[in-house]
């Protein structure tokens, strides 16, 4: 076979944050273990569409290409996923690649995703030990408690759970499945757990916890395979608790 | 620290959809239930119903304030939700669909039935067998009736499962799977108990 094997990609784009998106064409040679992104890079390299016609580059964003920073997730064949770990020969082609249309489109597959890290400031999602002394070493932490802890701190603030939340859009303040399960991280903390009432009374707030539908999709969803539905559930009976100490009163925390 | 609005009215929201309309629902069909006995024995257990004290205050807490409530804020729910199931395509997000869609349409349908009963009884017209008797002489009342009470139970038996979720009863993915067994057997049970009961009017 003389004729190089090409590989087709539909990926909808878009000019700046304010114009309207279309889909463009693209054929990307092929070579062997090739991912999304080492085509978009190509594309880069040489930005003619499938028709010929010499077009802007594609725009995305990518950071650490082990699936570890969630910078390059976008929406592969009708699923989101981070670009780096989407392996060519595993996918259906034409290879349809779209933003996560959840965030704002900044331009073609590059999304802003600040909304996620001011959820995270608004859950206070981090342990306050900042202080005029030092305060000595923190109390031990259970190995079995640290076993599971240490899968949710596995999120990378990818945005995956959000693009698959039904209840995640325009309509409705929710924060998402991801900053929820990062509440239920720093009060695992022994030296988070100090502030544990905090941070459940951040979730009690408007398009907090209370917002999620149990659809589920986020753990279904989840690259990093966080049991987010777990978290949620464990999150909703601290609540329960806690709103029961706000209404009546308690002595602890 | 304030709680939210949105978080009260939501826990209020799913509690209220078990404690007592959830109850309210397995009364009424279990009393709906004598009518495959005989219609006698409907008619008894309706004016049984129908002679307890304080009806009023029952059926205004019991009934229509939480109905008012669960119905009016579950349709601002429902409309929140932008639903994403031919993409993805997973059990939960199916029900988490058909929950809005049963609850929709069991609201439409108890409005109709709060109608042609309750109202009616109010404006004079006995409540009795004889009543739903000539309801379904007409075909296309039979099949509401049939689409309405299984679009209740399900809502009822799927918001069950979803209330053990909210209120932090079921954590564990494995509990969550069987409080689906047994809140689909709910359905089942439920249903059968519905569509016998109406059955028993044609």
């Amino acid at each position: 076979m003389s004729e190089k094997k090409m590989v087709k990609f539909i990926i909808t784009r878009k000019d700046n944050a304010d114009s309207s998106s279309y889909k463009e064409e693209f054929e990307v040679p092929y070579r062997p273990n090739i991912n999304v992104i080492s085509a978009l890079m190509e594309i880069q390299r040489n930005p003619v569409n499938a028709k010929g016609e010499k077009t802007t580059p594609v725009a995305w964003e990518m950071n650490c290409l082990e699936e570890v920073c969630g910078a390059c997730s976008m929406v592969i064949n009708g699923k989101p996923r981070q670009s780096c770990t989407a392996l060519v020969d595993k996918l259906e082609q034409p290879i349809r690649l779209e933003p996560m249309a959840t965030f704002p489109v900044v331009r073609d597959l590059q999304v802003d995703r600040s909304r996620m890290f001011g959820a995270l400031k608004k859950v206070k999602a981090w342990i306050p030990i900042d202080g005029t002394y030092d305060l000595g070493p923190g109390p031990r932490m259970p190995e079995t408690k640290r076993q599971w802890a240490y899968e949710l701190s596995k999120c990378m603030t990818c945005g995956v759970c959000l693009e698959a939340c039904p209840n995640v859009n325009d309509k409705s303040e929710f924060i998402g499945p991801a900053p929820l399960s990062q509440v239920r991280l720093f009060n695992a903390h022994p030296t988070g757990e100090m502030n544990k009432g905090e941070r459940l009374n951040s979730l009690m707030g408007d398009g907090g916890l209370a917002s999620c539908g149990n659809s589920q999709n986020c753990v279904q969803s989840c690259p990093k395979g966080i049991p987010l539905t777990t978290s949620i559930a464990a999150l909703n009976r601290d609540t329960a608790f806690q709103s029961f100490k706000n209404f009546f009163g308690s002595d602890n925390d | 620290m304030t709680m939210s609005r949105d978080f009260v009215n939501r826990r209020l929201h799913s509690l209220l959809g078990v404690i007592p309309l959830g109850v309210f629902l397995i009364q009424h069909l279990t009393v709906n239930h004598f009518a495959t006995r005989s219609e006698e024995a409907f008619n008894a257990a309706a004016h049984f119903m129908e002679s307890l004290p304080y009806r009023y205050v029952l059926e205004l807490v019991v009934i229509f304030l939480p109905l008012i409530f669960h119905g009016i804020y579950g349709v601002y729910i429902s409309f929140q939700a932008k639903n994403n199931v031919s993409r993805y395509g997973y059990y939960r997000n199916f029900m988490f669909l058909l929950q809005r869609i049963t609850g929709i349409i069991t609201l439409i349908f108890v409005t109709w039935h709060v109608w042609e009963t309750r109202v009616q009884a109010m404006l004079g017209a006995e409540v009795n067998y004889k009543m739903m008797e000539s309801i379904f002489e007409n075909p296309l009342m039979i099949a509401f009736y049939l689409v309405g009470v299984l679009s209740a139970v399900f809502h009822f038996s799927n918001g069950l499962w979803s209330f053990f979720v909210s209120w932090g009863i079921t954590v564990t993915p494995r509990s969550q799977q069987i409080c689906t067994y047994v809140t689909m057997a709910i359905f089942v049970a439920l249903s059968i108990v519905s569509v016998r009961t109406i059955l028993a009017f044609i």
